[in-house]
């Protein structure tokens, strides 16, 4: 008998006592995902006040820094923080959207995601800027699926300062929303990255440490307007709204 | 307790287990291991690790405690971590094969070993092929469990641990003792000593004035791995949890190790107990939650990496799940042990266990230490070693373990059931004689009230004396003094007082 058979053997008869079927299979569909996916915006006023509040607070607990601007302010924000951190790369997903850089200075060095192919390469630029799906304002968690204006996974892993424009209408409450919202549909799974704060080990007497392999900076930048970010996000055609 | 009497509680198994037993061979690293009485001796002794672990105990402890209190139900969320664990395990056979549809219908290999020796040789016919000397591990307990990096080795390939703890472990020529933290048991300054000796060997060495500050010794590991991280062709992980309807692996971590091994390389080999399934993608909801605040006493982890498959363009593009039996269907098949195999691998039991706090993990001969590993090592290696037999009387019973475990595993509830089992199976001891003695005295008035009055002629003898020690039951009364026995028992005091008109 293959492993596979025997294995699958041994474990019905070990489970031979139990009459009651499986749960009836929530299986992922599309129609699903859909109507759990971006649409389901969050209400305008004070409950969403509070909750952008706590996303901001429990982001900041971790030893990031949060800032928090409006669309237009941006640019600025960025050029701010980059210069702040003596960033003189940075690695740009694609996608990204261009205007949001335009006021560095030319001396930054600017690498292309589609040009930035060796981790040798990502290893030697300072930093990267991306946007994230969503937020979750009771872990203070960003998550990231890699889509466009995300970059590949090892864009935000090797540089050693990661900036993150979060727009507020991707901060969910809960844990649950968040699960619910990335939700993979057959087929077309994106790879996800769960992040608090920065990299940190407790591995010396338990005590925190921030920065071991991860991004040892990271910045997230909390957008109070729809910005112009591309990427799923985009079909969302208010702000606030879809109540 | 169990209605069910231990005996009967297994029930039956399938056929063809004469190559592959039913229980996990136990690895050489511990064949021979001392009962666990004898090497917490050993471990009690060393004064500094109790101190380390006093304090390291502590602060998780405090830290969870607080974390928790946070969450408006617990309770609520436990019992439907506890639910979801226990759907998954009781339809096993369902779920793994969704498992396997899901994940290779992404694009990832599923393999399938039923026990250590199985699956390392799966492992090490992948790493062959790619013709590596080395791959970068992430953490991972089930790869201690099969022994993976010895096997590793054996075949000429270097397995870099690249989690901190793991590698104060490694570097130091140890063995982990807690779950979580495996580096538990030493200090800072004893840390800084390590990386000094030990890290020029195997790559970039410790700078010279590093220093015991947690932050100056993070740093020489985060350049000690970096140039592994960047020339690693094979990354080898585990799995927090494996999502049955969607084929999704998840990896939870704090320092972006994980991150580095199950991104840069080209080719990632997980190996995954078949305990860690998940029934769907929103069991993860209740997972995500119960989780990190169990284990680092944090809201979330730093670094989730979750992946389904491979992922076009996007990190390995060769992705392997080797999913492992090793003792688990053997576990599955006692009615009342099975819920150890809900454990998500927190180590909060750890943390708040009055012995582990003070013998660390060590002298509980597996990789698995604490609480969970005194129910977990004799279910799944069986009870015939000295160390197995001994592991269920590892505990006071306080229940400590039960209040904290995120999945609701009853601990307590096992240890007894375990104690009971090894009792039926060692036979007649001189315990279990007195015990049966006693039953058939206790049974009957007439014989109860001959042994009270044979007991007046010891207390006649012993005068006012305390009676410190009896000669053959030594150890028991080196710490218990046995109460002198009257000279007169109630019955006779009765009779002279009121004369026998009751009796």
């Amino acid at each position: 008998m293959s492993a596979r058979d025997e294995i699958l053997a041994r474990v019905r008869d070990a489970v031979a006592d139990v009459t009651t079927p499986p749960r009836a299979a929530e299986t992922p569909t599309t129609e699903g995902a859909g109507a759990a996916g971006p649409a389901a915006g969050p209400a305008a006023g004070p409950a969403r006040d509070a909750t952008l509040e706590l996303f901001a607070e429990n982001v900041a607990d971790y030893r990031a820094t949060v800032l928090r601007a409006t669309g237009e302010e941006v640019p600025a924000v960025l050029a701010d923080v980059l210069a702040g951190l003596e960033c003189r790369s940075l690695v740009v997903p694609s996608g990204l959207d261009p205007s949001w850089l335009s006021r560095l200075p030319d001396a930054v060095v600017r690498v292309p995601e589609s040009e930035a192919t060796s981790h040798g390469q990502l290893d030697d630029v300072d930093a990267v800027v991306t946007t994230a799906t969503v937020g979750i304002a009771v872990t203070g968690t960003i998550v990231l699926d890699h889509a466009a204006g995300q970059g590949r996974r090892e864009l935000t892993l090797v540089p050693d300062i990661h900036v993150c424009v979060v727009a507020d209408r991707d901060v969910v409450p809960h844990v649950s929303d968040a699960v619910t919202r990335l939700r993979p549909s057959p087929g077309s799974a994106r790879p996800l990255t769960w992040i608090s704060g920065p990299s940190a080990t407790s591995d010396i007497e338990l005590q925190r440490v921030e920065g071991v392999h991860g991004p040892r900076t990271l910045v997230v930048v909390l957008v109070s307007e729809p910005t112009s970010k591309e990427g799923p996000g985009d079909a969302v055609p208010t702000r606030g709204g879809g109540h | 307790m169990s209605p069910d009497p231990a005996h009967d509680r297994t029930v039956g198994r399938g056929a063809g287990q004469a190559a592959y037993p039913p229980v996990q061979v136990t690895s050489p690293t511990f064949v021979g291991m001392p009962k666990f009485p004898k090497a917490a001796r050993a471990e009690l002794a060393n004064a500094q690790q109790r101190r380390n672990l006093r304090h390291a105990t502590h602060t998780i402890r405090d830290k969870r405690a607080h974390v928790v209190a946070e969450v408006d139900d617990w309770e609520a969320l436990r019992v439907k971590g506890a639910d979801a664990k226990d759907e998954a395990l009781t339809h096993l056979a369902d779920y793994l094969e969704r498992l396997e549809e899901s994940l290779t219908a992404n694009g990832a290999v599923v393999h399938w070993a039923r026990d250590a020796a199985e699956a390392n040789r799966i492992v090490v016919d992948i790493v062959r092929a790619k013709e590596v000397d080395e791959v970068v591990k992430v953490k991972s307990m089930v790869t201690q469990e099969i022994e993976l990096n010895e096997a590793l080795e054996a075949a000429g390939v270097s397995a870099w641990e690249t989690d901190l703890a793991e590698l104060i472990v490694q570097l130091g020529h140890d063995r982990p003792s807690h779950i979580l933290v495996p580096a538990i048991h030493r200090n800072r300054k004893e840390i800084r000593d390590i990386f000094l000796r030990e890290m020029g060997a195997v790559g970039r060495p410790a700078p010279d004035d590093l220093t015991d500050d947690p932050a100056r010794l993070a740093e020489a590991a985060r350049l000690h791995l970096r140039e592994k991280f960047l020339r690693a062709k094979v990354g080898i992980s585990g799995a927090n949890f494996a999502v049955a309807d969607s084929g999704t692996l998840v990896v939870v971590e704090s320092e972006g190790n994980g991150r580095m091994c199950l991104t840069l390389p080209e080719t990632l080999i997980s190996v995954v107990g078949i305990e860690k399934v998940l029934p769907t993608w929103d069991d993860l909801t209740t997972m995500l939650q119960l989780l990190p605040r169990s284990s680092t006493g944090e809201r979330m982890n730093p670094y989730t990496t979750m992946w389904t498959g491979v992922h076009e363009g996007d990190g390995p593009q060769e992705v392997h799940v080797v999913l492992l039996d090793n003792g688990r269907s053997h576990v599955l098949a006692d009615r009342v042990g099975r819920q150890a195999l809900r454990c998500i691998r927190c180590s909060a039991c750890l943390n708040v266990c009055p012995v582990y706090e003070r013998t660390g993990g060590h002298a509980y001969g597996s990789v698995y230490p604490g609480p969970i590993g005194a129910v977990l090592n004799p279910q799944l290696r069986g009870t015939t070693s000295d160390i197995d037999r001994s592991l269920p009387y590892a505990s006071s019973l306080c229940g400590a373990c039960f209040d904290a475990c995120p999945v609701r595993i009853n601990i307590p509830e096992l240890l007894v059931e375990l104690r009971g089992k090894v009792v039926e199976e060692s036979g007649p001891t001189p315990e279990s004689t007195a015990m049966k003695a006693a039953a058939w005295v206790l049974s009957d008035p007439r014989r109860l009230a001959t042994a009270q009055k044979a007991a007046t002629i010891a207390g006649r003898l012993a005068g006012g004396r305390t009676i410190r020690s009896v000669p053959g039951l030594g150890a028991w009364t080196n710490a218990r003094d046995l109460p002198t026995p009257p000279r007169e028992t109630f019955r006779q005091w009765w009779v002279r007082e009121h004369g026998n008109e009751d009796a």
